[in-house]
């Protein structure tokens, strides 16, 4: 092989949405972004609501937003487990400004605990998206 | 006997019946096309969540003050029973026997002093567990495979038992449903969820592969994300295998149906014949006496 690279997988629970090769992936982990090269360290982090890059040279093939989930990264493959995965060009900005007014909303409508935190998970969810957007 | 008339509204009454069973069939078959290729679209999430949860555990599972969803809460007073099955019949003894494993567990437990409840998938299990346990079903959730069987279902499920398990409501959850295995068997199994057990070959793997992992922030945090993700991913993966052996248990219910509907109209065709033939046999006799009467 001409150069090594990380078997890059992403994995829903509903199926396996991409496996691939790629030279480098940017994995937004709990406590900040970090970089899969091949040869990484084994390790296993949380996956906070944001943007994994994959980059094939030095340019950024391709964007995908994750709404958390997991990232387990061996010596050569890196697998995310994520509940919600969208490649940034298909999300549609204004759709997702309307969920986020709508969870606003709900926030201030809840009335027990429990639609209060799911109210507060989604907004985080939308504002991690913009952001996403940029 | 058996008059003429009788006898052809029976046969077209057979008849329709026949073409109803045999449609399901074919449904059932589609259908159970489509839930096999979800359970199998399904597999990689739950074997590389399985994989990561066994390394885990077995090295933050030992430490004093593991969560409970892995150690337990030290008790096993109050059992959960989540009972899977279907929304509707016609489809064998599926839902019975599914039924039947979560009522023989509850007898064992109540023999054994104690308490037990139930938290019913599908309205048959409710139907048939309502007469005998009426007071210890908590919940029902009916209709998941409308508009189609997402994850979504079975986030509400593990979301509502968490819930139920952190005001401390049981102390042990399994879950009941049927497994499948090929078209004509399923096999009702019974898998405990809370506190979570590691399959016998998980850490071994989980090892072999990469060796110790680093975890960040902590070995702790991930395993108290990933254990309530995981109680959710092993609901979700008793629905899929669920719906799966719903539709092939219906399947082969409906080919036996069509069957017998088949082999009913051959026999009432023979009967009407023979009778058509006695009535015209009678008739002829009846003119040739009455000719030679003159």
């Amino acid at each position: 092989m001409a150069k090594e690279q990380v078997e890059f997988e992403l994995v829903s629970p509903e199926k396996l949405l991409l496996s691939q090769s790629v030279d480098m992936v940017v994995v937004p982990g709990e406590d900040g972004d970090f970089g899969v090269l091949p040869r990484h360290a084994p390790m296993i982090s949380t996956v906070r609501p944001g943007v994994i890059a994959i980059y094939s040279g030095k340019e950024i093939s391709e964007r995908i937003f994750v709404a958390g989930g997991f990232a387990e990264v061996t010596t050569e493959r890196c697998t995310v487990l994520a509940e919600v995965a969208q490649p940034i060009g298909e999300i549609d900005k204004a759709a997702v400004q309307q969920q986020l007014q709508d969870a606003k909303e709900d926030l201030s409508d809840a009335k027990d605990d429990a639609a209060r935190d799911a109210a507060r998970k989604q907004i985080e969810l939308s504002e991690a998206m913009l952001t996403a957007i940029g | 006997m058996a008059n003429l008339n009788d006898l052809k509204l029976r046969i077209s009454s057979v008849k329709s019946t026949q073409k109803i069973t045999s449609a399901m069939k074919m449904v059932a078959a589609a259908k159970l096309r489509r839930a096999q290729e979800q359970a199998e679209a399904s597999r990689p999430y739950a074997e590389r969540m399985e994989r990561m949860l066994g390394s885990l555990a077995a090295s933050a599972g030992k430490q004093p003050g593991a969560s409970p969803l892995l150690a337990g809460t030290g008790k096993d007073d109050v059992h959960l029973l989540i009972v899977a099955a279907a929304d509707r019949g016609l489809c064998g003894g599926f839902n019975s026997n599914i039924v039947k494993e979560a009522r023989k567990k509850a007898h064992e437990l109540i023999k054994a002093g104690k308490t037990v409840k139930f938290y019913c998938i599908g309205r048959k299990s409710r139907d048939q567990l309502r007469r005998e346990f009426g007071p210890n079903i908590v919940d029902t959730i009916e209709d998941i495979a409308k508009p189609s069987l997402g994850f979504d279902k079975a986030a509400t499920v593990s979301d509502y038992v968490l819930r139920m398990f952190d005001a401390g409501e049981f102390d042990v959850c399994t879950i009941f449903y049927a497994k499948f295995k090929s078209v004509i068997v399923q096999i009702p199994t019974a898998q405990q969820l809370i506190p979570f057990e590691a399959e016998g070959d998980a850490d071994a793997s989980g090892l072999a592969d990469g060796g110790i992992y680093d975890y960040e922030p902590s070995d702790e945090k991930i395993l108290s994300d990933l254990l309530p993700r995981n109680i959710s991913i092993q609901i979700f993966k008793a629905m899929l295998e669920n719906a799966a052996s719903e539709h092939g248990a219906r399947m082969s219910a409906m080919d036996s149906a069509t069957r017998n509907a088949g082999e009913m109209i051959d026999r009432l065709s023979i009967q009407y014949n023979r009778t058509r033939q006695a009535n015209i046999t009678n008739e002829l006799i009846e003119i040739i006496s009455a000719k030679e009467a003159l």
